[in-house]
């Protein structure tokens, strides 16, 4: 199944938000996360299941104003 | 002063973007004193950890953090930033940030007023980043903001206070919300004419972050801004149009023909 990252196109098999991120190297960084522009808390990924098509952004601590 | 309920020593927040390395970041901030840092979330690229190893920075220096909505053009997409800095940084707060205009930075500040009302009651505290417009200010206030950083000029332009008059105004009418200068400042003196107004605070990121010597300017802008805040406890006198002479006239010593 077809999903965007940040932006870029990955194929994964069909699964939850939390199994996407473990096999993209995410695991146990400080991260947050949306799946289609809704947040999605930690708490939830495991239960988020993703669809063809989903657009996942996953964001962490970077330097601002 | 405090910002919702906390207590903070220095009146300087300080932004965390555009410094030359990450040890001269570490070295103004400690130099700067401040005790508030901004931070934004931007996206993680899988194989890199750019932004783990800037979090350990932060966190070694034991700063509060407070995260932003910088980028944000919709209330949708501030909304959904402050909840995913919430759970990041484990902080109510938020700098609040919708823009509307590229070339200046303005604030959308209606789509800011909607978004600070949902953050509100979602039990957010609020920073809103704003212009010094007294109505916006008043539906900011509100929507359940008690904090309000309007800025001095456009972002990253160094232009000092734009509208002196209008950040009396707002000062006059918020005796009692906590105001911060935010964005626009270039030097240490812009930084002490704002206190001087009677601000609370000032949020500084380019004005050090670009400077030739970060952490030397970190120092000179705390020290105007602690010179700024006592010259306004200290009561500054009224400008006058005429001249008026400080050595006293009486007893002058007659040396005319």
């Amino acid at each position: 199944m077809r999903i965007y990252v940040n932006g870029d196109q990955h194929e994964v098999e069909p699964g939850t938000l939390a199994g996407a991120l473990d096999i993209l190297g995410y695991g146990g960084r400080k991260i947050a996360t949306a799946v289609n522009g809704r947040f999605v808390a930690a708490s939830l990924r495991p239960a988020t299941k993703l669809a063809e098509g989903d657009k996942v952004e996953v964001v962490a601590p970077m330097q601002g104003g | 002063m405090s910002f919702y309920g906390v207590e903070l020593k220095s009146r300087l927040l300080l932004g965390t973007a555009r410094y030359p390395s990450p040890k001269i970041l570490g070295e103004a901030i400690q130099a700067s004193g401040a005790d508030v840092v901004t931070i934004s979330l931007r996206r993680e690229a899988g194989p890199e950890r750019a932004g783990q190893s800037f979090w350990s920075l932060v966190r070694s220096l034991g700063v509060r953090v407070l995260p932003n909505t910088a980028g944000c053009h919709t209330v949708r997409e501030a909304v959904t930033t402050a909840h995913m800095a919430r759970e990041m940084f484990e902080t109510p707060w938020i700098k609040l940030e919708v823009i509307r205009d590229e070339d200046t930075l303005q604030p959308d500040v209606f789509g800011l007023v909607e978004a600070a009302r949902v953050l509100s009651e979602e039990g957010f505290e609020v920073f809103p980043y704003t212009t010094e417009d007294l109505a916006v200010a008043d539906r900011l206030v509100e929507a359940g903001c008690r904090v309000l950083m309007p800025w001095g000029a456009p972002i990253g332009s160094a232009r000092g206070l734009n509208n002196v008059y209008g950040l009396k105004a707002l000062r006059a009418h918020f005796p009692d919300i906590p105001l911060v200068i935010d964005a626009g400042l270039g030097v240490p003196s812009h930084a002490a004419a704002a206190m001087e107004l009677g601000y609370d605070a000032v949020l500084l990121n380019t004005a050090v972050a670009e400077a030739g010597d970060p952490v030397t300017m970190a120092k000179a802008f705390a020290l105007a801004i602690e010179a700024g805040h006592m010259a306004f406890k200290a009561r500054p006198m009224e400008p006058r149009d005429m001249a008026a002479p400080s050595t006293p006239t009486i007893g002058r010593a007659a040396l005319g023909d």
